[in-house]
């Protein structure tokens, strides 16, 4: 392994990121899929996309998630 | 303040009910903002704690942060009801911002106490995701340096600062949101677009394949 595979990894985008603003926007109604098993990666690949390339945007995601999980305890 | 509209038909009767209540006026509604405050600050804190151990902040400080972010959060939520449709519930919708503001205000204490030095820049690392403050940063060794000229030659002044501190130098991208007045959306579109051109400038070199050779 010479880095380059870990940089193209790196640099690769993904058309179909539908960026923060679309996520940030969608991401109560993603979370409650998931949250009910619901097979979200196939209904918005876009935000699925997007959740694996942006931190922030999955950090958010991975609060709202605990929060629902904690919740329903 | 937005009124509720009738695009909130579709919610379920827990989520009707709240925005019922935070419509109405007198006791009924002060007594629903008290009512959703409480389950704010609890989130809040929730999601500070989560972060606690990545911070450099102690507990009073963090439980000031908590209760800033479920007020900010609650601002934001009664200004924007007639914006919940039936897609969700209400407490999910209203859990969000409150996650929102617990990022928005980590990002304003990064700004104020960075951990990475600003130049630090270090082509052998990068990091799984794009503006993390938290995830380990995996480690390449010698090659990619190669990739240094093309952030000179192929980007804009623009993607060029934004990448360099993002990914070479590990600023949180909420930080950088707040060192540059802007917001997460463009600057992640900034990144994303000097992503494409720099892997493209190094396809057209030979330093990586093209994009016939794999879709992502």
């Amino acid at each position: 392994m010479n880095g380059w595979s870990e940089l193209d990894e790196f640099l690769r985008t993904d058309p179909q990121d539908v960026g923060c603003a679309e996520a940030m926007e969608m991401m109560h109604i993603y979370a409650d899929l998931v949250a009910a098993g619901a097979p979200v990666q196939e209904r918005y690949p876009g935000f699925a996309a997007h959740l694996r390339a942006c931190g922030p945007c999955a950090e958010d995601f991975d609060g709202l998630l605990a929060a629902l999980r904690d919740q329903a305890k | 303040m937005e009124e509720p509209t009738a695009a909130g038909a579709g919610l379920d009767a827990e989520s009707a009910e709240w925005l019922q209540a935070l419509a109405a006026t007198g006791p009924g509604r002060e007594a629903a903002l008290e009512r959703l405050h409480g389950m704010l600050v609890r989130i809040a804190r929730r999601e500070v704690a989560r972060w606690g151990p990545r911070l450099r902040v102690i507990g009073p400080e963090l439980e000031v942060l908590a209760y800033q972010a479920a007020a900010d959060a609650l601002i934001a939520i009664t200004g924007k009801l007639g914006q919940l449709r039936g897609e969700s519930r209400f407490t999910t919708w209203a859990y969000k911002f409150a996650i929102f503001e617990v990022s928005a205000k980590i990002g304003r204490h990064f700004w104020r106490h960075p951990a990475v030095p600003l130049d630090a820049e270090d082509w052998d690392r990068l990091p799984d995701r794009f503006g993390n403050r938290s995830r380990a940063r995996g480690r390449v060794a010698g090659h990619p340096r190669r990739a240094a000229p093309a952030v000179d030659d192929k980007l804009t002044a623009r993607q060029r600062a934004v990448l360099i501190a993002i990914v070479l130098n590990g600023v949180p991208l909420d930080t950088l949101v707040i060192e540059l007045a802007s917001n997460r959306n463009a600057i992640y579109k900034t990144l994303f677009d000097a992503r494409r051109k720099l892997r493209a400038a190094l396809a057209a070199n030979g330093y990586l394949p093209g994009d016939s050779l794999r879709s992502s």
